[in-house]
C-alpha cells in the first residue's frame, strides 16, 4: 500500500474525538507488518512498539487520529436534532455540510438551516450560529426518537480528493496526515538500524484538549518525544509569517514549548539528507500534543514537526502527499540517529 | 435512478450541454421526437394516439440549469476567483468540492482557517469575494494549464439515499427532479400528445423559457419545478413555504405568475380525483418559467406544480421521492383530462 491509499483510507474512516475505537482498529491493522507490538491504553490511545536494537533511548513520536465532529444535544418536534461541537469549528462550513449520525444505527444527515428568503438580511451578513442549526436525517420524529438517543456523535462526510501534482483534499487531514507519517516513518526505519525503542503512538482526544497525549506521555514515560501535527499551509490573506509554503517540506517549530536541542536536530538531520525544511515559531504552548508532553512527569524534551496543510478545521483540508512523505522520512532519520549521548545532552540545558 | 443521474451532472445556466447531452440520449432510447435551439432548450413532441398534430397546445417545460460559479481570475498563487451564477446559497460554498469546466478539474472552495481569523472576522458570514476555489496549482501558469476564466464550476457532489431510501439528497436537485419528471412523463401514453421543452437559464431570468415559449406557441403550459421547502424548527408553521411529505405544491401565485384559475382547478380535480396528495405553495415570491411563459405572444395559460426541497441552491438538497411520484401522476393526469375536456 501506498501512502496516499493509505490517507485516503484513514481519512475515509470517522474517529471523532473521544470515539476514535474503531478508526483505531483500521490503523492499527495498517502497522501491523511494520511494528512489533500494539496495544491501546484506558483512553483509547493507540501504542505502537518498534523495538530497537539497544532499547535506548526510549522516543514517542505522536499524531492525533481523533477530528473535530459533532454530538446530538436534543431532538427538536419534527425530529431534527440540535448539536453541540466536539472541538473548534468554523460554523460557518457547516450550513449544508453532510454528515454521518451514529445512533442506533448509522444515519446520514444535513446540516440544515434557515432558507435566504427567510432571513433578514442582517442574519445573512453575520456568521451562522451553531445554536440555529439542526441535522435533518429526513426521518419522522418517531424513528428518530427511537434510534437517535441525545449523546450521539455525528461526524462530518467528506471524499477524498485528488487535485492536481501531489496535493489532496478532503476531512480529517488534522492529523491523519500525521498518521501517515508515522506510518511512512515506521517503513523508513525497517531499511535503517535504531538504537532506540520507538513507540510511535496514534493519539486520541487532542482536538478537545490534547489528553491523549497527556496520558501516554505518562503511560510510556520516554526519554523524548516529536508530536507530528499540522501547520497552516499558506493562502490568499494569510500573513507570511502565519502560513508556511505547501510542497517545501516539513516544519520545524521553534518556541518554549520545543525543546531547542530537538529543533536543532531536526533542521540538521534535514540538511545532511538534504531534505527540504521550513521552520516555524510559537510564542507559547502549541495546539499539538506537544504541548502536553512536555510537561509530562519532570518534563520531557519535545520536538514538533508539522505537514503545512491549507483549511485547517473544515472539510476540504488540503497537503501536498509529498510534504507527508518527506516528514515520514526526515523523523525516521532524526530517530535512527538517536543514542545515550543526545539524551543526556537534551537532559540539562 | 433518473433523478440521482441528473442531479450529479454539471449544468450551470449557460451550460447546460451535459444535461441536455443526457437526456437527448433518453429521448433517443425512446424514439421521441426532438430538437434544439440556439440558446440550448430541448424540444420534444410527444405524439399521441390520435396523431392530431395539436401536440403544440399543452406545453410542460422543466429547466435542465442549476446556480453554480464561473471563474473570474487566477491569482498569483494559482488560487481562482469566482462569481456567482443564479441565486446560489452564499453561506453553503465554503469548504465544498467542486468541478471546473468541461473536463471536470476537481478543486475545493477555501477560507482562511479560523484559527487565522479575528474574532470580529469570525462573527460575519464570509462574502463572496474572501472565498477561492484552490485546485493544487503551484502558480498562476500552473493552474492555466488546466483551467481558464470563463470556466463554469458546479458542485462536485453524489446524490444518495436518505432515510432508509424514502429521500435523495444532492445538488442541483431543483431542476433535475423536474427533467426526470418530465422524462418520466414523456414515456407514458396520451390520446393526444404534448410538446416537452428542457429549458435552460432559468436561474438567470428564465432566459430559454421566453424563446421556448415563443416558438412552440402554446394555449396551456405546466411548469414542473422544485421549490423551497422549509418545515423546519427555525420556523413557524405560516413560513413554511412548502413541507416535505405533504405531496407536490401547486402555486397559486409566485414573484412572476399567478397561476390560470383553470390550470390550478384542474390540477387540484386530478389530485382529488387520484386521492394523491397536494398542498399550495405558501411563499409568494421568487419566479418560476411560468412567468415568462404566460406572457408570451397574446398570453398563455400558465400553472407550476412543484416537489419540495430542502436546502435548495446548496451542494445538500433534500426531497421525498414520495412527492415526485405524485408529480409525476398528477401531471400525466393532467394532460389527459386537458385533451378529453378541454380547460373550460
Amino acid at each position: 500500500m501506498g501512502l496516499r491509499s493509505l490517507l485516503k483510507e484513514i481519512t475515509q474512516k470517522d474517529g471523532v474525538s473521544g470515539f476514535e475505537q474503531e478508526l483505531a482498529k483500521t490503523i492499527s491493522q495498517h502497522f501491523a507488518s511494520l511494528v512489533d507490538d500494539t496495544r491501546t491504553d484506558n483512553l483509547g490511545n493507540l501504542i505502537m512498539l518498534k523495538k530497537g536494537s539497544k532499547g535506548f533511548p526510549r522516543v514517542i513520536l505522536c499524531a492525533h487520529m481523533d477530528e473535530i465532529g459533532l454530538i446530538v444535544t436534543k431532538m427538536e418536534k419534527g425530529g431534527f436534532l440540535r448539536f453541540t461541537s466536539l472541538g473548534g469549528f468554523d460554523v460557518r462550513t457547516l450550513p449544508g455540510q453532510k454528515v454521518t449520525v451514529y445512533g442506533r444505527e448509522t444515519f446520514e444527515g444535513i446540516i440544515g438551516f434557515n432558507p435566504p428568503h427567510l432571513q433578514t438580511s442582517q442574519e445573512r451578513n453575520k456568521s451562522p450560529q451553531m445554536d440555529t442549526l439542526f441535522i435533518d436525517t429526513g426521518l419522522p420524529e418517531e424513528e428518530v426518537e427511537k434510534s437517535i438517543p441525545i449523546g450521539s456523535v455525528a461526524a462530518i462526510q467528506r471524499s477524498f480528493l485528488d487535485l492536481m501534482h501531489q496535493t489532496s483534499a478532503g476531512k480529517a487531514f488534522d492529523d491523519r496526515a500525521g498518521v501517515a507519517v508515522l506510518w511512512q516513518c515506521a517503513g523508513e526505519l525497517n531499511k535503517l538500524v535504531h538504537e532506540a525503542d520507538v513507540y510511535l503512538v496514534a493519539t486520541v482526544q487532542e482536538e478537545v484538549g490534547v489528553r491523549g497525549a497527556v496520558v501516554s506521555a505518562y503511560g510510556l514515560s520516554p526519554d523524548l518525544g516529536v508530536a507530528v501535527d499540522v501547520c497552516h499551509g499558506s493562502i490568499p490573506g494569510a500573513k507570511e509569517h502565519e502560513a508556511s509554503e505547501l510542497g517545501k517540506g516539513p516544519v520545524v517549530t521553534a518556541g518554549p514549548n520545543i525543546h531547542p536541542g530537538i529543533a536543532e536536530r531536526l533542521a540538521a538531520v534535514a540538511k545532511d539528507y538534504h531534505l527540504p525544511c521550513q521552520r516555524d515559531v510559537s510564542p507559547g504552548p502549541t495546539g499539538t500534543d506537544a504541548r502536553a508532553i512536555q510537561v509530562s512527569m519532570e518534563g520531557i524534551p519535545t520536538g514538533l514537526l508539522s505537514i503545512p496543510l491549507r483549511y485547517m478545521h473544515t472539510s476540504v483540508e488540503l497537503v501536498d502527499l509529498d510534504d507527508v512523505k518527506l516528514s515520514g522520512r526526515l523523523l525516521a532519520y532524526f530517530t535512527a540517529g538517536l543514542d545515550q549521548t543526545m539524551v543526556e545532552e537534551l537532559s540539562c540545558l | 435512478m433518473l433523478i440521482k443521474e441528473l442531479s450529479d451532472l454539471p449544468g450551470v445556466s449557460g451550460d447546460e450541454k451535459k444535461v441536455r447531452d443526457y437526456i437527448r440520449e433518453q429521448l433517443e432510447q425512446e424514439k421521441i421526437e426532438h430538437f434544439t435551439d440556439s440558446m440550448g432548450n430541448l424540444y420534444a413532441v410527444k405524439k399521441g394516439r390520435k396523431n392530431s398534430g395539436r401536440e403544440h397546445q399543452i406545453m410542460l417545460t422543466a429547466h435542465m440549469d442549476e446556480v453554480g460559479l464561473m471563474l473570474a481570475s487566477v491569482e498569483k498563487s494559482g488560487h481562482l476567483r469566482f462569481y456567482t451564477v443564479g441565486g446560489i446559497n452564499e453561506w453553503s460554498l465554503v469548504s465544498r468540492p467542486v468541478i471546473i469546466g468541461r473536463d471536470e478539474v476537481p478543486g475545493v472552495i477555501g477560507a482562511k482557517a479560523v484559527h487565522l481569523q479575528k474574532p470580529e472576522e469570525r462573527r460575519k458570514a464570509l462574502q463572496v469575494d474572501q472565498l477561492y476555489i484552490d485546485i493544487g496549482a503551484r502558480s498562476k501558469e500552473d493552474a492555466e494549464k488546466k483551467v481558464k476564466v470563463g470556466d463554469y464550476v458546479s458542485f462536485d457532489v453524489q446524490a444518495g439515499s436518505m432515510a432508509q431510501g424514502r429521500m435523495i439528497s444532492g445538488k442541483a436537485l431543483d431542476n433535475r427532479a423536474g427533467c426526470a419528471a418530465l422524462l418520466e412523463l414523456l414515456q407514458k401514453e396520451y390520446e393526444q400528445g404534448f410538446t416537452a421543452v428542457f429549458t435552460v437559464q432559468e436561474e438567470v431570468g428564465l432566459r430559454g423559457a421566453r424563446v421556448a415559449a415563443y416558438r412552440v406557441n402554446p394555449e396551456i403550459a405546466l411548469v414542473l419545478e422544485t421549490t423551497t421547502a422549509s418545515d423546519l424548527p427555525e420556523l413557524k408553521e405560516k413560513d413554511f413555504a412548502t413541507t416535505m411529505g405533504k405531496g407536490p405544491a401547486f402555486t397559486i401565485r409566485d414573484g412572476s405568475v399567478v397561476s390560470h384559475p383553470r390550470v390550478l382547478e384542474r390540477l387540484i380535480q386530478t389530485a382529488e380525483e387520484q386521492n394523491r396528495p397536494y398542498q399550495f405553495r405558501q411563499y409568494a415570491g421568487s419566479f418560476t418559467d411560468a412567468g415568462i411563459i404566460s406572457q408570451s405572444r397574446a398570453g398563455v395559460k400558465a400553472g407550476v406544480i412543484s416537489t419540495p426541497c430542502r436546502y435548495i441552491h446548496t451542494s445538500a438538497s433534500l426531497l421525498d421521492k414520495k412527492d415526485w411520484e405524485h408529480l409525476v401522476e398528477i401531471a400525466a393526469g393532467f394532460v389527459g383530462s386537458v385533451h378529453e375536456k378541454g380547460l373550460e
